[in-house]
């Protein structure tokens, strides 16, 4: 259970990066640790860490979803427009979703049953997305959102610190997590990710897999404009520029491969966190939105290229060591299995 | 029955000069040993055939004459000079000319482009200058006989003119040798007249060519002498003159068949049916029935559609005209997965791509194409362990224990976890596509001795293998592919090496007499 292993390392060093990084932040401020605070932190990441959870899943079916910024951008511009037609809540919030579903759908589609690369189908999506969340709202802003609706937003569960989209969060999170780490669908999607063929011989409906991710990823990137909504209690058409960077960024940090095969969800959890709080830290240490940035960027860059570098290491040690009959080659094929 | 050319050859009758010589060449593939201390002389303006089984080795040679290997020993003389050949530049640099199975040509790229590839004519500053290029190419088109246009582009020509133009290409490196590497498989009769012309020509120009091939009526129409692999070994090399048909079959063939003793078991009802079943480019009309408790052996060289038939009873291709009963019902899959509901299983060609999960342990490969029926959403990692550890037991697998990956198996042992995730589906069909293909000797025993222990059970098996004294050990009936049709059904009984390798080089149609005699005759 060598893989196991090694994914627990990456998540405790995760963890300990993490305990730094509140610790730093404890020392710094005075406030760090007051439920304000810890509103804020969240507020900061929450729509980008809803995303991630969905976006963990793709990527471990080696597949990926760059849409999803504009998917929130789109539900935002439409859940305003249908708000400003008259069009109740309960009856707006479904219909943004579905549209979620929809958009999710047409990327499932265009990638499992066409057989084209998710990169390009979903980057094509992006700007068709954000095209028609322009079209349908233009450059206006609608606010005047119900005080209810806001306050989703703003508020917290009775009785405790935790905003309500946190919340939605970590349903997601143990819901996600339990699929992916206890049922046979969550082995399809390691299955699927690790070797796409084997898992079509064996009988796993790969295509229909693949389209249903894509369609969570939908339905959830428009739930995340939802959210976004209601936090600044404004419905833009360009909402969410710029979040798939973060979005995938969280995910590999988490230890997900970028090729696919693994990841866990705690990981993805953990690195939400983790960004969160960096966040949070650099900000109470006054350093500029531009130097955040960076650190974002070269985290991306650093989670890509440490467990690559593990990887290789590892390999070259096992060259060196092993006098055995060695498939590794086999392997490396079989693990690398994307488009 | 060798066409002796009206034109008399650059050097006349008699002993020809030595062109290209190999000595004690061998080449091993991990522990497969592909070419073992093999000696060969190709003499200029000579046509020398190289015949041989599945696996005798002939790629293996083709490959290290075009620079794609090296070999592990021996020596390579060209023109009396010793030649190691570095790659596949420097075997063009030295006169080596390579025309492989299928034409590797830039589809974009016109027919005079093709032809100067890496070597086209420079004018002032370094520029192509295309005008010589499109002579050259026209004058040795013309020399050639092949109405093709220089400036055409290779997207759209049959597959006969995109392998005239490998001979073109050929040419214009001014070749000492040239290999044809089954240059005849996707061609028609017509076609393959037009390429022989060609050849015979360039043979009498004092090239030395090395003809590549599974029909052995071609062999006898073309080549001056023929030379025998069998499993990485020289066999012989003889003139075509003095061999026979069944002369070469049986060197081909060579070894005592060893069969092992099959304990008798009833053969039960037909369970699987197939009839008429077509698949364009793939195969067609292909009829036969399997039994419970019986193995039909599905014999063939490579490309001549087993692997693609398989794919069909599976759900992975669609058929496109046929029929498919199980059980005396119709059936249509859409998917591997309908195909498995129904009771059809297959383990796979390519065991690594297609057969397993590496980077899953043993338990989780065996249990994946049963996750649905195991568990309704909750995977019970104990359930799954217990199911591996079973079949595990009743297979033998060597391994520490269910947990550990199955990239750390022996190829055996990696085998006998693809046989226990399909066992495990408990089919009524299990189809098995070369089984024993890179594995050793212990596990191939074991592997057969499965084999029997389901007849036994009644399960209906469908045997694909290249190994024929597997093939003929193994079935209760052999089923013969021969270029996507079936070319004969034969019994337990009756199958000898001979009578499978007639049928599956399209030998038994052009000589049907000699092919009954060559089956009855050696006992």
């Amino acid at each position: 259970m060598s893989l196991a292993g090694r994914l627990a390392r990456w998540e405790v060093l995760l963890a300990a990066v993490l305990v730094t990084l509140v610790w730093t932040g404890t020392s710094l401020s005075a406030v760090f640790l007051t439920p304000r605070n810890f509103a804020n932190l969240t507020a900061a990441l929450i729509e980008v860490a809803i995303m991630a959870l969905p976006m963990a899943l793709v990527i471990i079916a080696a597949e990926i979803d760059l849409s999803v910024e504009s998917m929130v951008g789109l539900a935002s511009s439409l859940l305003g427009f249908l708000w400003a037609e008259g069009v109740p809540l309960q009856v707006a919030i479904p219909s943004v979703l579905a549209v979620g579903a929809l958009g999710g759908l047409l990327n499932g589609v265009l990638v499992s049953r066409f057989g084209l690369p998710s990169l390009v189908v979903t980057i094509g999506t992006l700007a068709l997305f954000r095209g028609l969340a322009l079209v349908i709202l233009g450059p206006r802003g609608i606010s005047q959102f119900p005080d209810a609706f806001t306050a989703f937003g703003f508020g917290t569960v009775p009785g405790t610190a935790i905003p309500w989209p946190a919340l939605v969060f970590i349903a997601l999170a143990l819901v996600l997590g339990i699929v992916l780490h206890a049922t046979w669908i969550g082995r399809q999607v390691f299955a699927t990710g690790k070797n796409a063929s084997a898992a079509r011989y064996s009988g796993v409906r790969v295509a229909r897999l693949k389209l249903a991710l894509f369609v969570l990823s939908g339905v959830v990137a428009a739930l995340a404009g939802v959210i976004l909504t209601a936090r600044f209690a404004s419905a833009r058409a360009d909402a969410g520029t710029g979040m798939t960077l973060t979005v995938v960024t969280i995910v590999l940090l988490g230890g997900v491969n970028i090729f696919g095969g693994r990841g866990t969800i705690p990981g993805v959890v953990l690195a939400a966190l983790t960004l969160a709080v960096l966040g949070n830290v650099l900000r109470l240490a006054n350093v500029a939105a531009e130097i955040q940035s960076i650190a974002i960027g070269a985290l991306l860059v650093v989670s890509v290229v440490i467990p690559t570098l593990a990887h290789r290491t590892k390999l070259a040690i096992d060259r060196v060591s092993g006098g055995r009959r060695r498939p590794a080659g086999a392997v490396g094929a079989g693990g690398g299995t994307g488009p | 029955m060798t066409a002796v050319p009206d034109v008399p050859s650059a050097a006349g009758p008699g002993p020809r000069p030595a062109r290209l010589v190999l000595e004690g060449v061998s080449k091993a593939f991990g522990a497969t040993r592909a070419l073992i201390d093999v000696s060969l002389e190709l003499q200029a303006g000579e046509i020398h055939g190289l015949v041989g089984e599945n696996g005798a080795g002939k790629s293996t040679l083709v490959k290290i004459l075009a620079g794609v290997h090296p070999p592990d020993q021996g020596t390579i003389t060209l023109d009396g000079q010793p030649a190691a050949v570095h790659g596949p530049a420097h075997a063009r640099a030295l006169g080596i000319a390579v025309v492989h199975q299928e034409p590797r040509l830039f589809p974009d790229l016109t027919v005079a482009e093709n032809v100067f590839m890496g070597h086209a004519p420079t004018g002032r500053l370094g520029s192509v200058d295309w005008r010589t290029m499109r002579r050259a190419t026209e004058r040795r088109l013309r020399e050639l006989d092949v109405p093709l246009d220089p400036g055409s582009l290779v997207r759209g020509l049959s597959m006969a003119d995109q392998q005239l133009i490998e001979i073109v290409k050929a040419l214009t490196l001014d070749a000492r040798v040239l290999v044809l590497d089954e240059p005849t498989a996707s061609l028609s009769t017509h076609e393959v007249e037009r390429l022989f012309a060609i050849v015979r020509r360039m043979r009498d120009r004092g090239v030395a060519v090395l003809f590549v091939s599974h029909r052995l009526d071609e062999v006898f129409a073309l080549c001056d002498r023929a030379t025998v692999f069998r499993d990485g070994r020289h066999v012989t090399t003889a003139l075509t003159a003095d061999l026979t048909t069944a002369d070469l079959i049986r060197h081909m063939v060579g070894r005592a068949v060893e069969r092992s003793p099959r304990a008798e078991h009833p053969i039960g009802q037909p369970i699987l049916e197939v009839a008429g079943l077509s698949r364009a480019g793939a195969f067609e009309d292909i009829s036969f029935v399997v039994r419970g408790g019986e193995v039909v052996g599905l014999a063939g060289l490579v490309g001549a559609g087993r692997t693609e038939v398989a794919r069909v009873l599976f759900g992975i291709d669609r058929p496109h005209a046929g029929e498919i009963r199980l059980d005396g019902r119709p059936v249509t899959f859409d998917s591997p997965a309908a195909a498995m509901r129904a009771g059809i299983a297959y383990v796979p060609e390519d065991r690594h791509q297609d057969g397993l999960v590496l980077d899953f342990p043993i338990a989780t490969n065996v249990s994946l194409p049963i996750l649905t029926r195991l568990f309704r959403l909750f995977v019970r990692p104990s359930v799954e362990r217990r199911l591996a550890e079973g079949y595990g037991e009743q297979l033998r697998v060597r391994m520490r224990d269910v947990d550990q990956l199955v990239a750390s198996l022996s190829g055996g042992n990696q085998q006998k976890v693809v046989l226990a995730k399909w066992l495990a589906t408990r089919p009524r069909v299990l189809i098995l596509d070369e089984p024993t293909r890179g594995i050793d000797i212990g596990a191939k025993v074991e592997v057969h001795r499965i084999i029997s222990e389901l007849t036994a059970s009644g399960l209906g098996i469908v045997l694909i293998s290249s190994d024929l004294p597997e093939v003929l050990a193994m079935s209760d009936r052999i089923l013969v592919l021969h270029e996507g049709r079936l070319a004969a059904e034969i019994s337990r009984a009756e199958a000898t090496e001979e009578r499978v390798m007639f049928a599956a080089t399209g030998a038994a149609r052009v000589a049907e007499g000699p092919a009954a005699g060559a089956a009855g005759s050696p006992r």
